[in-house]
């Protein structure tokens, strides 16, 4: 099946409409053995039992940059092709990753408090995906303030692409900073090495966090489709009464 | 060529003139400067410390004012239709306006300084350093709020819009500004690496920005 196949927004509503309970079948099954083995897993030697919030922080750390990405592709996708989806796509994409984000940042601080003493640090790492909510924040502004559907999404899409050339410069240049100001980095989470026992949760966990975010993201371009279907009537309506 | 001159000169003869607003910026740079000593307190050697810091946090804000008015005004009265119309390509035109932007409200910044400098205590011999930082680092600045001010035309909405987008896009500029400018009055990192990645910075700007605002412009004005 080739990605023109959902051009139709009634044919891929239909296989959304199909795939969807399997989907949310899936993401509860996953989050069910994920927490159970997130919970079973040992505490670390040094965290305790503040380590479990890694299972929760590292994969919305991981969704929050796959939501640009997969914005990037949507802006090509609108831009280059003008498949009709992208936008919706890139849309829908939007407020997900930017509450994924948010999710690492929140978890992330609540970590902090125990482990560092403090909720925030200007750490290269914590600031680098402040600045990344901060794009996402800018793009749905640019989503709320456009009149009409699909000048925004081309709007939002160019932004899109502009920010997946900017965020490793970004990152880089906020290592660059952090590095210049702390050079013995006190910030790194025990070692690079992960047991085995920590690592397999976290696994079966970033997957359930993917599958969330795919029901989410497909659940969203439905609504953001139908909301379209919504307004176009409801400008026709309008013409009628006029006429 | 010669129809991009005639765009920059007369773009930066509408600057100048009355109701341009082309020295508002270095007006507010001036302004933050002098509100800065209110807020942390008149002791010079904090001053002297933070002063490139609040320096390159003014001209940022300060080269932010009048972004909005590089499409708007000539949205409003049609020329930009025009020119998007014209056999000239339109990244160079859209160029040749962000350059003549430049050097009426990003110049007057840089120009001003080194006195705004010795206001906050920074070391005289800095001085020089710092404002050939803002002069390779405020370039910049105009061509990434360049897609900015492209993006708010199209949307017909500017002011605070434009701010929340370029605002997280300046993150590296900055950075690499105060960097350079640290670097050379304090040490102990050598000046040379930070001020060179400003330059490319910079440099990368000047052909991603046009081309980004070009982008902007077609899909949004079409």
């Amino acid at each position: 099946m080739a990605v023109i196949d959902f051009a139709n927004p009634t044919r891929f509503l239909r296989i959304v409409d199909r795939l969807m309970p399997w989907l949310i079948a899936a993401t509860v099954v996953l989050f069910a053995i994920g927490l159970y083995r997130a919970m079973n897993a040992p505490d670390d030697y040094q965290q305790g039992a503040t380590v479990k919030i890694m299972f929760l922080h590292v994969p919305a750390a991981w969704l929050g940059m796959f939501g640009w990405a997969l914005m990037s592709v949507a802006a090509l996708g609108t831009l280059v092709w003008r498949h009709p989806l992208a936008d919706v796509s890139g849309k829908a994409a939007a407020p997900i990753g930017a509450a994924f984000t948010f999710i690492c940042l929140v978890t992330g601080s609540l970590w902090g408090r125990p482990t560092w003493g403090t909720y925030w640090v200007w750490d290269a790492r914590l600031t680098s995906m402040l600045v990344l909510l901060l794009l996402y924040l800018g793009v749905l502004a640019l989503y709320w303030t456009a009149e009409e559907p699909g000048r925004g999404a081309r709007a939002a899409a160019i932004l899109s692409l502009v920010g997946a050339v900017n965020l490793p410069i970004i990152k880089f240049s906020v290592d660059w900073w952090n590095t210049l100001h702390q050079p013995a980095s006190v910030f790194r989470i025990g070692g690079s090495t992960i047991d085995p026992t920590l690592l397999t949760p976290l696994l079966i966990m970033a997957l359930a966090f993917t599958f969330l975010f795919v029901t989410l993201h497909l659940a969203a371009m439905r609504n953001e489709i139908l909301r379209r279907r919504v307004r176009s009537m409801r400008l026709m309506q309008a013409q009628e009464v006029h006429a | 060529m010669n129809s991009l001159a005639a765009i920059l000169v007369r773009d930066m003869r509408l600057a100048v003139r009355v109701g341009g607003g082309a020295f508002m910026g270095a007006l507010f740079f001036l302004i933050v400067i002098t509100m800065t000593p209110f807020a942390v307190g008149p002791d010079l050697a904090l001053l002297a410390r933070i002063g490139p810091a609040i320096l390159w946090l003014g001209a940022l804000l300060a080269s932010l004012l009048a972004l909005d008015r590089l499409f708007a005004t000539d949205h409003d009265d049609g020329s930009l239709d025009l020119l998007m119309m014209g056999d000239v390509s339109l990244e160079l035109t859209v160029a040749a306006k962000a350059l003549a932007h430049w050097l009426t409200t990003g110049l007057p910044l840089v120009v001003i300084a080194p006195l705004l400098g010795l206001m906050l205590n920074v070391d005289m011999h800095a001085l020089g350093w710092l404002t050939l930082t803002l002069a390779a680092g405020t370039p910049a600045l105009t061509f990434i709020g360049l897609i900015g001010a492209a993006l708010s035309v199209a949307l017909r909405r500017g002011g605070l819009l434009l701010a929340v987008l370029v605002l997280p896009l300046t993150v590296p500029v900055l950075i690499f500004g105060v960097a350079a400018t640290n670097a050379a009055i304090a040490g102990p990192t050598p000046f040379g690496p930070a001020f060179t990645i400003l330059c490319a910075l910079s440099l990368a700007s000047l052909v991603l920005g046009p081309i980004a605002a070009t982008a902007a412009l077609r899909h949004g004005l079409e």
